[in-house]
């Protein structure tokens, strides 16, 4: 079934892209016929294809249940990217004390020997060894005050150390950012721009039938004084919603257009 | 089927002014938008190109009047628009009576125009126009098949230059591991001569064969168009350059082997020590050191016989 002009010519198959082209075919231009044209790029699309088909398939492929799945091979025509190569981002302050220092990372193991149960205990999580909570007693130094809690102060220490970590890890953040090798899943100001490409949440502005609804002024529209509409709960909270921004902005709004109406009312 | 990085992917990064970068670039996206006038061919052709591309394409459906792709000035517009919808190439149909029918393909680096290829249709035949079974028809998102045909596709600058971008253009999603038995789409260009490119949109149907390899069958689904190169831009080299770029993959460590016993090993290769052309060392102090230990050893003895004497 193999046509034999197919297996004397050389194509060039790239698998990466799953591309086949062959560089030694003239069209003729006896070919003037569309059809016969058509016929015959069909004809040779064919044996391409095949000629693809043949090293694709032959691939070691794994059994997934929607099909044979193989690893394609990276493609051999270069693409020129979209954007520019992403930053490495710079090392933290550990990071570069460390490598003053010669200090290496040492791998923890999950499961660490405690003494005091004689059990294998996590190192973090629950049931933990060390854990703060489990140490009963504390004795007295020479240097305590008295009426000083020491559990209250290992618990302060704590997160004096936990606060002083966060600062720092913020650092660090701010310190890519300018680089500009931040992480994607991060964005160091609460109201930065988004991520542009993604669908991000846009921050919406309030449409008018939305601040209305929450301020109750719809429901004082209906006939019951909105005392049977749905947003009632809504509309008990009125005077918190007040002193959200966007809402006093509007409200700000219609008040001025109420002066601005009872000065022309005047004059 | 979303397109979109996650959101919580730590190892990609974000610039600032916030758009993600991949080490690897996976998924481009397209621009379809027309200019001023537009022909019924066009219109079609232009929708034709959104369907093929439904998941990743954002097309514009008002006409846009200050785009003038190969004029120095004419091109930020087009840039804007990249930046605002994250796409990276470009389809821009318009119509003249200088340039009936005319595309214009482009493509962004950073969003900025990085190379644009200008082509007339002609002989266009829209995807509706074609019957087969129904049964056939490619799925969306689907990886296709390159085939391209003839010799201009090397000798002609413009032609090398279009084959570069339709590849870009239908390659669909950079994928390292893919589905058999999703293969169903084939892009059949033909240069038939040094300036035009039949193209053709085929189904493919995987026939069974004696061996593991099926047999190819094509059956064609549209749209067909015959591409005239009008006009094109390359890359300026410097830009060129820094968009080839690949991530640099670390370097293999040279002598280092793993020993499942004695962990990392290295072996220590010791130049010829040549002895015999060694000078002797002038080594003051140790001779010093020598000859003070032998006169005390001298002495010593002497001690020893005048005492037994």
């Amino acid at each position: 079934m193999t046509d034999p002009i197919a297996a004397t010519s050389n194509y060039e198959v790239d698998l990466g892209n799953l591309m086949a082209y062959d560089p030694s075919h003239h069209v003729t231009a006896a070919a003037s016929n569309r059809a016969e044209l058509r016929e015959a790029c069909l004809q040779k699309a064919t044996e391409l294809a095949q000629a693809v088909a043949d090293v694709l398939f032959a691939l070691s492929p794994n059994e997934d249940r929607d099909g044979p799945i193989v690893r394609l091979p990276p493609p051999a025509t270069r693409l020129p990217r979209e954007k520019h190569l992403p930053k490495p981002k710079p090392p933290t302050k550990w990071e570069q004390f460390a490598k003053m220092k010669g200090i290496t990372k040492h791998k923890k193991n999950k499961r660490e020997w405690d003494e005091q149960t004689k059990s294998w205990k996590r190192t973090y999580g629950y049931d933990r060894v060390n854990d703060d909570r489990d140490i009963p007693i504390i004795e007295a130094k020479a240097t305590d005050e008295p009426g000083v809690d020491p559990f209250a102060q290992r618990t302060e220490e704590k997160k004096k150390r936990v606060e002083k970590q966060e600062k720092n890890r913020l650092e660090n953040l701010k310190r890519a950012a300018k680089v500009g090798a931040l992480p994607s899943h991060i964005q160091l100001a609460a109201k930065a721009l988004p991520i542009t490409g993604i669908k991000a949440d846009l921050p919406k502005k309030s449409r008018k039938e939305d601040l209305e609804s929450v301020a109750g002024m719809a429901s004082t529209a209906t006939a019951s004084g909105g005392k049977f509409d749905e947003s009632y709960l809504v509309r008990n909270l009125q005077s918190i919603l007040a002193n959200i921004e966007s809402f006093s902005l509007w409200l700000k709004e219609k008040e001025l257009v109420a002066k601005r109406n009872s000065n022309m009312t005047k004059s | 089927m979303p397109c979109y990085p996650s959101l919580f992917a730590a190892h990609l990064r974000v610039d600032n002014v916030g758009t993600i970068l991949e080490q690897v670039e996976t998924n481009k996206k397209t621009l379809i938008l027309h200019g001023t006038k537009t022909s019924a061919v066009l219109n079609s052709v232009l929708s034709d190109i959104y369907h093929l591309k439904r998941d990743n394409a954002v097309k514009y459906t008002k006409k846009n009047d200050n785009i003038r792709p190969f004029e120095s000035g004419g091109e930020t517009s087009l840039e804007f628009f990249s930046l605002k919808t994250d796409c990276s190439l470009i389809v821009y149909g318009s119509h003249s009576k200088k340039r009936p029918n005319n595309l214009v393909l482009g493509r962004t680096y950073d969003h900025h125009i990085y190379d644009l290829v200008e082509i007339g249709v002609e002989n266009y035949k829209s995807m509706e126009s074609f019957v087969y079974d129904k049964k056939l028809a490619p799925k969306l998102g689907s990886k296709p098949f390159f085939a391209f045909i003839g010799e201009h596709f090397e000798s002609a600058e413009e032609l090398k230059h279009l084959k570069e971008v339709l590849l870009d253009l239908f390659k669909g999603e950079v994928v390292e591991n893919l589905n058999l038995a999703g293969v169903d789409r084939i892009y059949v260009c033909t240069a038939v001569s040094p300036t035009t490119v039949y193209m053709m949109h085929c189904a493919l149907r995987l026939k069974r064969s004696g061996t593991s390899i099926p047999r190819m069958e094509l059956v064609e689904v549209g749209p067909s168009m015959d591409l005239v190169v009008r006009r094109h831009r390359l890359p300026v080299e410097s830009l060129r350059k820094e968009a080839m770029k690949t991530v640099e993959h670390a370097k293999k460590l040279k002598n280092v082997t793993k020993d499942p016993i004695h962990g990392r090993l290295g072996k220590v290769y010791m130049p010829d020590q040549e002895v015999g052309k060694l000078t002797l060392s002038n080594d003051v102090k140790g001779l010093k050191r020598e000859r003070r230990e032998a006169k005390k050893n001298k002495e010593h003895s002497k001690k020893q016989k005048v005492n037994s004497e």
